[in-house]
């Protein structure tokens, strides 16, 4: 075996192999085990009519969007403009699931960032929050017309993960 | 007199020593039973905070993990058993909730790899030692050898004895 030497520089590069994979993924993003279920039942009183109260069985029939926003997110401040634009598209309706806020803030913030929801349920206490396996805000779901989660983002949404990942999974569900 | 200045700050001084308790943070409301509150921690104990990984979800300082731990007393509350508490939490946050992740098909590589690799190990280096083995020379001695280490070792003693001499 003339080619002996070479083994360590082989196993080198396994090594790099691994650490070139591992050390590019972000900890911080964990394999939801609900994308192919079920969207988690609930119902919740509305941000802006406290007195209407919003459920995700409502939405069936149609491909929707369930985002997870507070205002005192930084990173929800971040995504919004995003959020925006979506919203402009038309696509798909947006919900938004407004987690551990203070209604007037959110309040606030919707009228100064604009609304891309066509309306936010209110989740005072996180309860909501905990059924959809919420661990940081903001986090996005896109649900299916027979109401199966299809595609959870976590963080916020950026353009190249709303044309990459969300638009095109959009066009499939119509 | 200087004491009458600094008598009216040690006054306030102390009052506000006296009032800072008031101030105080209210502790995270506990189970009204301490067997709860024991099981809520060994459960706890063994499941990572989604927020501070590093943490377990029983000394996390998070608000999820305040959460979380709440969820947990309701659920010890309606009597369901340690697997149920389990099953809930990684139907929502997957098996990373778990310190001791299950054994099934996607984990076994976690489970088995080190042995694997262990073994690899083993198993190298007994070929290694038994190749090693084979490629030495043999250490039997002819009987021409012993006729010259006889001699070498002959000459080496006359030689010490003359080395006292001088």
């Amino acid at each position: 075996m003339k080619a002996k030497f070479l083994i360590p520089l082989l196993l080198f590069m396994v090594l790099v192999g691994f650490l070139a994979v591992g050390l590019n993924r972000d900890p911080q993003e964990i394999p939801s085990p609900l994308v192919g279920k079920q969207a988690p039942a609930f119902e919740l009183p509305q941000l802006a009519d406290p007195k209407k109260n919003f459920s995700p069985e409502s939405m069936k029939g149609q491909p929707w969007i369930l985002n997870v926003w507070a205002s005192w997110c930084v990173a929800c401040r971040e995504e919004h403009p995003v959020l925006v634009e979506l919203g402009k598209l038309q696509v798909a309706p947006i919900i938004g699931l407004d987690y551990k806020d203070k209604r007037e803030d959110a309040m606030t913030m919707l009228a100064l960032q604009g609304n891309p929801y066509l309306l936010s349920a209110f989740d005072a206490n996180g309860r909501v929050g905990i059924d959809y396996g919420v661990y940081g805000v903001p986090e996005t779901y896109v649900i299916d017309k027979a109401g199966v989660i299809r595609f959870k983002h976590i963080g916020p949404i950026t353009m190249a993960v709303l044309n990459q990942k969300i638009l095109p999974l959009l066009g499939e569900l119509k | 007199m200087p004491k009458r200045i600094f008598s009216p700050l040690i006054l306030a001084l102390v009052t506000m020593a006296l009032l800072n308790p008031t101030f105080a943070k209210d502790a995270v409301p506990l189970a009204d039973d301490p067997v709860t509150e024991q099981r809520l921690i060994v459960i706890s104990e063994e499941m990572r905070c989604l927020v501070c990984q590093n943490e377990s979800l029983a000394g996390s300082r998070s608000d999820l993990a305040n959460d979380l731990r709440r969820e947990i007393r309701i659920l010890i509350k309606e009597g369901k058993t340690d697997d149920q508490i389990r099953s809930f939490m990684v139907e929502r946050y997957g098996d990373f909730v778990l310190y001791r992740p299950p054994v099934k098909p996607i984990t076994w590589l976690l489970w088995i790899g080190p042995f694997v690799i262990l073994l690899g190990g083993i198993i190298g280096l007994i070929v290694y030692l038994r190749r090693r083995n084979q490629g030495m020379p043999s250490t039997t001695l002819s009987a021409e050898d012993n006729r010259r280490i006889d001699a070498l070792l002959k000459d080496a003693k006359s030689s010490s004895t003359e080395n006292l001499h001088d």
